[in-house]
């Protein structure tokens, strides 16, 4: 099966006056249709941007400085602002992390979700409005016809998170990005949202990348994991592999980090220190400072390894056994 | 919201209230109406019968008695000077003030917001930063001399615009407004372009601050992501939360653009309420100052409530709520 995107040695850069931040460095990855890709990684690791790279929304100073991104063949890096606005909420939709902030506060639901449907089709305005409805009653929002009336502030956390999932879903994209989307929700709602986009997601083939710094999150969802640290993928490889078998420092270090039943009593485990600037990366590995088991070699460039097939990760001392 | 705007009114009458009796109390302390308005001449006799029938010969405290009883039956007491009602004098000079404010006020918008949103949208380019840098000016020039410079530009100058007076005008409502004939809108012309230099450059640079900061927003981004136009994110979904900020300054702005009018209509010979005003304070003809300041306490009471209203049809998170 051809994957539905490909992401290729992709840079993003950002050119600011104190110089230039490498966000996105050397990242490459696919998503197959149907399969979900769990993009892991600290705060600043450049997994939000890598997000929204594909979907074609840097801003100034930021751009792509290389590498490409092809969706099902075609390279979206290469495309005109207008073709990408096309494919923008058509074909591949995004969620955001924050439900609070999605919605704009002064529309109601209604005018956000049929000028989305009008963006795309043409059609009338009652079948926009019937799609918006049917889309809202799909993500498990009660009376889906009274509620469009209303604005965004009359919804709970969950319930915007849902009518966000809707406005992006209404048009089967072939991707989905979601960015964090359970990171504000309590714990019983993240539950469900994540259950119902997984449902949605697999009802119609979409492929999906799953952005998170939450690895107990990914576990059950993601069919593969690639890590990301300081602009980079370190380990990447299926979701069983990554988790049981780590093989990068980093990866180890952010397994150990997840509380669990079976470490109770155990002091958690964390990684020493805090993500480089990416102002100022030293060359070679970048995990290098905060790892314990780096040595000089770590200054340069570390090699790929592939210690199973389709399981690669950056190191010099890769780590051999199961998961801490 | 009838009860709320009941309250509001409740509130507003103790308002004119204390502020009848500061000025009652302040011309009081600044001087005696009768030295300035009684010809050194006037024997004794004279003085008393005049004094006598101004009401001056009685203890404050009564004069305000009889001030209340009079306003409570639509009268605010004769000018001294004019021997005619206070509120008649007003009255006959206040359309002229006020259509020249809100003309003011309206060029403020139609200028202020188009120039804010392409500044803001464009912070770097030229243009926006030619805007930005007009602005200050807009801010910072005393606002007769820019009076005297349009006359000298386009009356003297040019000769295109006349430099005094409201011209032709026509009726409405049996009153006499410039802004229906050509002739008044040519005398119109520079007075509220002179009046509103302020506000716009106050208005774009709202506009601007209230762009950029949209602009960072997720939900503009989530529009974005729609694959919405880049009209429809700008005019709908920017503008709308804009529009918020845009109107408070605005109402209060229309408040003082009235009140204090004085320099543009002096520069200009506009015949309206400012130059009343300042005449009346120099002979400390009390009833004037006092139906003056209580027609202008009104006014802001109006627009406040007015903006209230309006601010529950740009911001659905807003609702007049009785209780506090």
């Amino acid at each position: 099966m051809s994957a539905t995107l490909e992401v290729r040695n992709l840079r993003t850069h950002f050119f600011t006056r104190a110089g230039v931040v490498k966000a996105v460095d050397d990242v490459s990855f696919s998503v197959e249709r149907g399969q979900v890709l769990g993009l892991v990684g600290e705060s600043g690791s450049g997994k939000s941007v890598t997000g929204f790279s594909i979907i074609g929304l840097i801003d100034p100073p930021g751009r792509l400085t290389g590498g490409s991104i092809l969706y099902q063949g075609e390279d979206l890096a290469k495309l005109s602002e207008r073709d990408m606005r096309h494919l923008r909420g058509n074909r591949i939709a995004m969620i955001f992390q924050d439900p609070m902030m999605t919605l704009n506060p002064v529309l109601r639901i209604d005018t956000q979700m049929t000028e989305a449907v009008h963006a795309h089709v043409k059609t009338t305005n009652a079948d926009a409005r019937a799609r918006a409805r049917d889309a809202l009653g799909m993500v498990g929002i009660p009376s889906p016809e009274e509620r469009l009336n209303a604005y965004p502030h009359q919804f709970s956390g969950g319930m915007r998170q849902r009518v966000a999932i809707a406005i992006a879903l209404l048009h089967n994209p072939d991707l989905l990005i979601a960015d964090e989307p359970t990171t504000a929700l309590d714990v019983t709602i993240q539950a469900q949202i994540l259950a119902e986009v997984q449902k949605l997601t697999t009802d119609h083939g979409t492929a999906l990348i799953w952005i998170t710094h939450d690895l107990s999150v990914i576990a059950g969802l993601a069919d593969r994991i690639a890590v990301m640290y300081a602009g980079r993928v370190v380990e990447t490889g299926e979701a069983t592999d990554v988790l049981d078998h780590p093989v990068h420092p980093y990866t180890h270090g952010l397994i150990g980090s997840v509380p669990s039943r079976n470490k109770r009593g155990e002091r958690l485990r964390q990684i020493p220190g805090m993500t480089p600037s990416l102002l100022s990366l030293p060359p070679g590995c970048a995990f290098r400072t905060r790892c314990t088991h780096a040595t000089s070699v770590c200054e340069q460039e570390p090699p790929t390894s592939e210690p199973s097939p389709g399981h690669t990760a950056r190191c010099f001392h890769p780590i051999e056994g199961n998961a801490p | 919201m009838f009860t709320w705007i009941l309250r509001r009114m409740f509130q507003a009458s103790f308002v004119l209230l204390a502020m009848t009796v500061i000025v009652f109390v302040g011309v009081h302390v600044i001087g005696n109406p009768v030295d300035i308005l009684i010809s050194p001449e006037a024997d004794q006799a004279e003085r008393a019968k005049i004094i006598a029938e101004m009401g001056l010969d009685q203890p404050l405290w009564r004069q305000y008695a009889y001030f209340l009883n009079g306003a409570l039956h639509g009268d605010l007491g004769r000018s001294f000077v004019f021997n005619e009602p206070a509120l008649k004098l007003i009255g006959g000079r206040m359309p002229a003030t006020l259509e020249l404010a809100v003309t003011a006020v309206l060029m403020s918008m139609c200028f202020g917001i188009p120039l804010g949103l392409y500044a803001g949208l464009k912070p770097n380019g030229f243009l926006g930063r030619v805007i930005m840098t007009g602005s200050i000016l807009g801010f910072s020039l005393p606002s007769f001399w820019v009076g005297l410079m349009l006359i000298m530009v386009f009356a003297v100058q040019l000769g295109w615009l006349p430099s005094t007076g409201r011209g032709e005008t026509a009726m409405l409502f049996g009153v006499r407004w410039s802004f229906l004939t050509w002739d008044g809108l040519r005398h119109m012309a520079m007075p509220a372009l002179n009046l509103s230099l302020f506000n716009i450059s106050l208005v774009l640079r709202l506009t601007r601050a209230g762009v950029r900061e949209n602009l960072t927003m997720d939900y503009v981004k989530f529009a974005r992501a729609k694959g919405l136009s880049p009209a429809r994110v700008i005019f709908v979904h920017i503008l709308k939360n804009i529009m918020i900020p845009v109107t408070t300054v605005l109402g209060l702005e229309l408040g003082s653009t009235i009140a204090f009018a004085v320099v543009t209509e002096s520069v200009f010979a506009w015949p309206g309420m400012g130059k009343l005003i300042i005449d009346s304070i120099n002979v400390l003809d009390r009833p004037v100052i006092v139906a003056y300041l209580m027609m202008i306490v009104l006014m802001f009471i109006t627009i406040n409530l007015v903006v209230d209203i309006l601010y529950t049809m740009l911001d659905p998170r807003v609702r007049l709520e009785t209780k506090a």
